[in-house]
């Protein structure tokens, strides 16, 4: 396998490696760091590569172990309370400013979960993975992945009609 | 899509049995605009989904080994101990040099305190056999 054929590999998902990342790491900066040694990883082990039938899933596996370990070491623990420098591309410029408050809302309640959760619903709502390839990839049976993804969007969605209600009264 | 349709899959969507068409279905629904007024947080949800999944990883890949940081200090560890090794090794050399010197100066300084006593005790002698020869002298004087 050369450059330009890994590249074609790994250039599909790069920005959900990226994504996942951030979901975790919360820093851009951090993600872009850890997106870049994941490739480069997966770049060393290319070997290997040709085994799995599914590289995008390993990666993925890859990147939710290698975040997790970011978050353990000592190193990264004072980055996880830097606020997040979240923006919104654009789509919805046109619309209330109120509205776009409250769809920003939705990152920072995510980032309150737990960190299961968090990549579960980053895999399931934002990139579109079907729930094989999600228990494939955290290692989860697939109630438990159901379980902990319904949890999710209840918290998720019970904080935004808290605040909503709030902000409107 | 009709309300009631809606809501029902919204319920499946909180207990994460929806299908990913059905999810897709829903996103349609809530990211169209017009959305029923008890189902608006559904709104901010899936227009949240629809942002996250347009963030890109922006930087070029390099395949290169990233210059880390610990590589850098364990190359600096071994420098250093490099610089340690060297410098215990021109000390001792400096230390032994100067021990020499001091060795050499030590048997100088005795040597020629063992000169200058010969020198002082010799010129005792050679005062001693110039009163001899004096004393002959006279003998000869007085016999002659």
């Amino acid at each position: 396998m050369n450059q330009s054929d890994f590249l074609k590999v790994v250039l599909p998902f790069k920005d959900k490696v990226f994504r996942l990342a951030k979901r975790l790491l919360v820093s851009t900066e951090e993600a872009e760091d850890a997106t870049q040694e994941l490739l480069f990883k997966l770049w060393k082990s290319k070997e290997k590569l040709a085994d799995y039938n599914n590289v995008e899933a390993f990666a993925m596996t890859m990147t939710k172990n290698y975040c997790f370990d970011r978050l353990k070491s000592k190193q990264a623990s004072n980055l996880t309370l830097v606020h997040s420098n979240y923006k919104e591309k654009e789509t919805s410029l046109d619309k209330k400013l109120e509205y776009r408050d409250s769809v920003n809302q939705v990152h920072l309640l995510i980032e309150q979960l737990p960190e299961q959760q968090k990549i579960i619903i980053q895999l399931r709502d934002v990139e579109q993975y079907d729930f094989e390839e999600i228990c494939k990839m955290v290692d989860m049976k697939p109630t438990a992945v159901r379980v902990a993804l319904s949890r999710a969007r209840k918290t998720i969605r019970e904080e935004l009609i808290k605040k909503h209600n709030y902000g409107v009264s | 899509m009709e309300l009631a349709n809606i809501e029902k899959l919204v319920e499946k969507y909180l207990d994460a049995t929806t299908t990913l068409q059905e999810e897709a279905t829903l996103k349609d629904y809530f990211t169209g605009g017009f959305v029923a007024k008890h189902l608006q947080e559904y709104a901010y949800l899936f227009n949240y989904f629809d942002t996250a999944r347009e963030e890109t990883f922006t930087k070029t890949i390099s395949l290169e080994p990233t210059k880390s940081k610990k590589r850098n200090l364990k190359w600096f560890s071994v420098a250093a101990s490099v610089a340690v090794l060297f410098s215990v090794f021109v000390g001792k050399q400096q230390y032994d040099k100067n021990m020499q010197r001091k060795e050499a100066q030590r048997i100088y300084a005795q040597v020629s305190k063992g000169l200058e006593l010969l020198s002082r005790n010799l010129k005792k002698g050679e005062q001693a056999v110039a009163n001899l020869y004096r004393y002959e002298d006279g003998v000869h004087k007085i016999l002659r």
